[in-house]
C-alpha cells in the first residue's frame, strides 16, 4: 500500500514536471513516471500510477500501457540498485558474455530478477553508447566501462560494503 | 590579475567518465591545491575527445601534450613533473604508430587525429560544454544571428547548395525536409530533435549532446525560424542522463543571454524547447514512434503517409532531424554552403561521424570526409585490429544494416556505395570483427535484438523475426538442415516487404548480408556441424594436448562442473559430455595445452 503522504509526494512530482499548462495533456507522462520511479527506488507502484492518471487526465489504461511498454519502467518492486547490462554487439564481441556470467553468478539471479538480499536487480539493456570502453554496465545512473571479471566483483562488493555502512 | 600559464583539458565524455575520469579530476584538483597552483593552472572539463579506448584523457596547454590512460597516481606525477618542472612524462604519452617516438602533440602527428575533418564535432574536446561563453567564443550563435537576417527560403536554399543529407540513417536531403514542412500551412509547427540514439555501436549523438549541447540548440532555433515554428522538442533516451543535464543547463544559459526563448536577439522570433525522455524502447528512434512517445504514449509507429511534415506532433506539421544533422547546420551557415559542399563525394557531401567499436585498436569517435575508404578508417585511423588478429568484417548501420567483408575494404564510404554493398550508412556505428567472430552468431545476435525491440504491431516483424531467430539458433546448435539458408532468405525478404516501419523493413538485413558474404560459414554449420570461428558452443569442444599437459591440475581445480580428470603429473582429460565450454580451463593453463576444436 502506498500511504497518503506518498501520494501527495507523487502529486508534487507531477506538478513540478508540468512546465506548460497548455501542453499538459499527458505529454509529460513519461518524464513524470521517471521521477516517480526514482522516488520509489526503481519502481512505480500501481496506486502512484493511478494518481498520475488522475492528475494528467489520461485513462489509467494508458498509463499502464506506457509502464509496461518501456523496458526501463517496472510496476514490480526492484532492488535499490538496478544493474543494466549492455547486450549489444560491441559489448558482446569484447567479452560481455563473461561479464553477464559473472554478474549472474555473483548475484545469484537471472535477468529480470532481484538478488536475495533485495539490493540488486539484474536487467538487460540496449546499447548504452559507451562502446569505446566496452563491455559496459549501468548501475542506476552510474556507468562502468572496460569491465573485467574482477572489476565487476569489485564494483558489487563496494556497493555491498557501502550499504553495510 | 594572475594569468593562467597552463590550461588543462580533462575529457569528461561518457567513455572517460566510466573509465575513471572523476577520480583523476579529484587528484588533479588536489595536486593543484597541494602545490598552490590555482592562479596559474586552469582546469577545463570538455566533451569527448574521441579516443575513448585511451581514456581517461587529458591535454595540457600551451604545449598541447596529450596524456592517456590516466590514474590518480599518474596525475600527481604529471603535475609535479610537467607543470612544476616542465618535464614531459613520456610513459603516459600516446604511442605514435608512424614513428618509434612517443607523440607529444597527437593533433599534429597522430593519424587518428590528422585524418579527421571536424565539422559536427568541431567543439568537442575543445570547449567546456557547460559554459555558453566558450561556445560563443568559437563562433557560437553567429549562425543563428545570420539566419535571423535571412529569409527562410534563403536558409533552405543554402542547405540545398550544401547537399547536407540526414545523418540518422536513410540520408534524406535535409533541405527538402525543411522545405516540405515550411510549405505546409499552419500557425503551429514543431521542430524535433531525434536523440533516441539506439543503434548498437553508435554513440556520436550522445557525445555531441554531452560535448557541445549549444550547437544543437542553435540549429534547432534556426530550423524553427526557417519552417515557422516557435516550439521544439528534444527526444532523448533516459539512458543518457549526462546529456539531459547538459542540455537543460544549455537552455537555461541561452535564455539568460536572450539567445533563446522570447524575442531572440531582439527580433520578432521566439523559440523554446522542451526535453522529453524515452524509457528504453529502440523503436522510438523511428520518427513516427518517436512522435507517439513525445505525446506520452507507447512508441508504436504510425502509418505513413501522412508524413510528419504534414501530420506530426499533436497532429501539427513537424520537422524531425537527428543530432548530428543539426550539429552540421551552424557551420554551413557561418562558413558557407559551398565550403561544405566542397568536402565529400558527388552524392554525399560533408563529413560523417563514425563510432569505432569492437575489435579495433583505437575505439572511439572520429569525423571523416565522406568518400574515405574503409581501409583508411580501419588501419590508419583505427590503428588496425588488436592482438595481431586479422580483420574479418565490419558491421555498419546497426541491426538495420549489414556487414562489409575485407574484399571491399577499398570502397569509398558514402550513402550509395554502402547501399550497393547491402548495408547502409545508418547512424554511423562501425563494429569491427576479427577472425574469432562467428558471422552466424553475429546475425543471430542482431536478430535477438530485433525480436526484443519489435513493438509488436506488425505480425511479420513480431513473429517473423522470432522464427528467423529460432532457425539461426537451430543452425548454431548444430541442428541445421539443408534448405535453411534459402528459407532464411525468403522469410527475410517477406518480413522486409510487409512490415510497416523501418525496424521490420530492415531487421533481417544482418542475416541477408552475412549470407551474402559468408555463406560458407552457414554451410559449415549446417552441413559439417562445424563453427569455423570456434564460437558456437554446441559445435566446439575443448581438448587437452597430451604432449603439452604436465599434469599440474590447475584446470581440474578450476573446472566448475568437474569435467576434467587426471592424476597429479599425469596427462588430464576433458569429458566432452560434462564440459560446458565455459573456457575457465584455458584461462588458467600456463602451458597452452588446452585448445578449442570444431570438427
Amino acid at each position: 500500500m502506498v500511504s497518503d503522504k506518498e501520494l501527495e509526494a507523487v502529486e508534487q512530482i507531477v506538478n513540478g514536471v508540468i512546465t506548460d499548462e497548455s501542453l499538459a495533456e499527458g505529454d509529460v507522462l513519461i518524464n513524470c513516471l521517471h521521477e516517480i520511479q526514482n522516488h520509489f527506488h526503481n519502481f512505480v507502484p500501481l496506486e502512484a500510477a493511478e494518481k498520475v492518471a488522475e492528475i494528467l487526465k489520461v485513462p489509467e489504461s494508458s498509463v499502464y500501457e506506457v509502464l509496461t511498454f518501456y523496458t526501463m519502467f517496472s510496476v514490480e518492486k526492484r532492488g535499490k540498485y538496478v544493474i543494466r547490462v549492455c547486450n549489444s554487439l560491441p559489448c558482446h564481441v569484447t567479452g560481455g558474455k563473461e561479464i553477464i556470467e559473472t554478474l549472474k553468478k555473483e548475484l545469484g539471479c537471472d535477468f529480470s530478477q532481484t538478488s536475495k538480499d533485495g539490493l540488486f536487480t539484474l536487467e538487460e539493456t540496449g546499447c548504452l553508447g559507451l562502446c569505446g570502453v566496452s563491455p559496459v554496465i549501468m548501475i542506476n545512473e552510474e556507468f562502468y566501462g572496460n569491465l573485467t571479471h574482477d572489476k565487476v566483483l569489485d564494483i558489487i562488493n563496494n556497493i555491498r560494503e557501502e550499504e553495510r555502512g | 590579475m594572475p594569468v593562467a600559464t597552463n590550461t588543462i583539458l580533462m575529457c569528461a565524455g561518457g567513455g572517460c567518465i566510466s573509465s575513471g575520469e572523476e577520480s583523476c579530476l579529484q587528484a588533479l584538483e588536489k595536486a593543484v591545491e597541494k602545490y598552490a597552483l590555482h592562479d596559474v593552472v586552469k582546469i577545463v572539463e570538455t566533451g569527448c575527445m574521441g579516443m575513448c579506448d585511451a581514456g581517461p584523457l587529458m591535454v595540457i596547454y600551451p604545449e598541447g601534450v596529450y596524456y592517456q590512460k590516466l590514474t590518480p597516481e599518474d596525475i600527481e606525477k604529471i603535475v609535479s613533473e610537467h607543470i612544476l618542472k616542465g618535464r614531459i612524462v613520456e610513459d603516459k604519452l600516446l604511442d605514435n604508430p608512424v614513428s618509434s617516438l612517443k607523440t607529444h602533440n597527437p593533433y599534429d602527428d597522430h593519424p587518428f587525429f590528422t585524418r579527421q575533418v571536424k565539422i559536427a564535432t568541431r567543439n568537442m574536446g575543445v570547449i567546456d560544454p557547460m559554459k555558453i561563453e566558450e561556445y560563443i567564443a568559437h563562433d557560437g550563435y553567429f549562425a543563428l544571428q545570420k539566419a535571423l537576417s535571412m529569409k527562410p527560403e534563403e536558409i533552405i536554399e543554402e542547405l540545398k547548395i550544401s547537399g547536407l543529407r540526414g545523418r540518422g540513417g536513410a540520408g534524406f536531403p535535409t533541405w527538402l525536409k525543411w522545405d516540405l514542412t515550411r510549405k505546409v500551412p499552419g500557425d503551429e509547427k514543431y521542430v524535433l530533435c531525434n536523440a533516441d540514439e539506439g543503434d548498437p555501436g553508435a554513440f556520436m549523438d550522445r557525445s555531441i549532446l554531452e560535448g557541445d549541447p549549444h550547437s544543437i540548440l542553435e540549429a534547432m532555433a534556426i530550423a524553427g525560424y526557417a519552417i515557422g515554428a516557435s516550439k521544439g522538442y528534444i527526444y532523448i533516451r533516459a539512458e543518457y542522463p549526462l546529456a539531459i543535464e547538459r542540455l537543460n543547463e544549455g537552455i537555461k544559459q541561452a535564455k539568460e543571454l536572450g539567445l533563446f526563448g522570447e524575442n531572440i536577439m531582439g527580433s520578432d522570433f521566439s523559440f523554446d524547447l522542451e526535453i522529453r525522455m524515452g524509457a528504453g524502447a529502440f523503436v522510438c528512434g523511428e520518427e513516427t514512434a518517436l512522435i507517439e512517445s513525445i505525446e506520452g504514449k507507447r512508441g508504436q509507429p504510425r502509418v505513413k503517409p501522412p508524413f510528419p511534415a504534414q501530420v506530426g506532433v499533436w497532429g501539427k506539421p513537424t520537422l524531425n532531424n537527428n543530432v548530428e544533422t543539426y550539429a552540421n547546420i551552424p557551420p554551413i551557415l557561418t562558413k558557407g554552403a559551398r565550403w561544405f559542399a566542397s568536402i565529400g563525394t558527388e552524392t554525399s557531401k560533408g563529413t560523417k561521424v563514425f563510432c569505432l567499436a569492437g575489435k579495433v585498436k583505437n575505439t572511439g569517435l572520429v569525423e571523416v570526409p565522406m568518400g574515405i575508404t574503409l581501409r583508411e578508417v580501419v588501419y590508419d585511423i583505427g590503428g588496425g585490429i588488436p592482438d595481431g588478429k586479422e580483420f574479418k568484417a565490419v558491421q555498419t548501420g546497426g541491426p538495420s544494416g549489414g556487414c562489409i567483408p575485407k574484399e571491399h575494404l577499398d570502397t569509398p564510404i558514402d550513402y550509395e556505395t554502402l547501399k550497393e554493398l547491402g548495408t547502409m550508412m545508418g547512424s554511423g556505428g562501425m563494429i569491427f570483427m576479427d577472425e574469432d567472430t562467428c558471422m552466424v552468431d553475429v546475425a543471430k545476435y542482431f536478430l535477438d535484438f530485433s525480436v526484443e525491440e519489435s513493438c509488436g504491431k506488425c505480425v511479420p516483424c513480431r513473429e517473423g523475426n522470432r522464427v528467423m531467430f529460432d532457425m539461426l539458433e537451430k543452425i548454431t546448435d548444430g541442428e541445421g538442415e539443408e534448405g535453411d539458408i534459402e528459407r532464411l532468405e525468403e522469410l527475410g525478404k517477406n518480413i522486409m516487404d510487409t512490415s510497416l516501419c523501418g525496424l521490420g523493413q530492415s531487421s533481417p538485413q544482418p542475416v541477408i548480408s552475412t549470407i551474402r558474404y559468408f555463406r560458407d560459414e552457414y554451410e559449415a554449420h549446417i552441413n559439417d556441424k562445424r563453427c569455423p570461428a570456434k564460437v558456437c558452443k554446441p559445435l566446439i569442444r575443448y581438448v587437452i594436448d597430451p604432449e603439452k599437459c604436465v599434469g599440474c591440475t590447475a584446470c581440474a581445480r578450476v573446472c566448475p562442473v568437474t569435467a576434467i580428470s587426471g592424476e597429479v603429473k599425469q596427462v588430464h582429460e576433458i569429458d566432452r559430455d560434462i564440459c560446458t565450454r565455459c573456457s575457465s580451463c584455458i584461462q588458467v593453463c600456463r602451458f597452452g595445452a588446452i585448445s578449442i576444436q570444431s570438427p
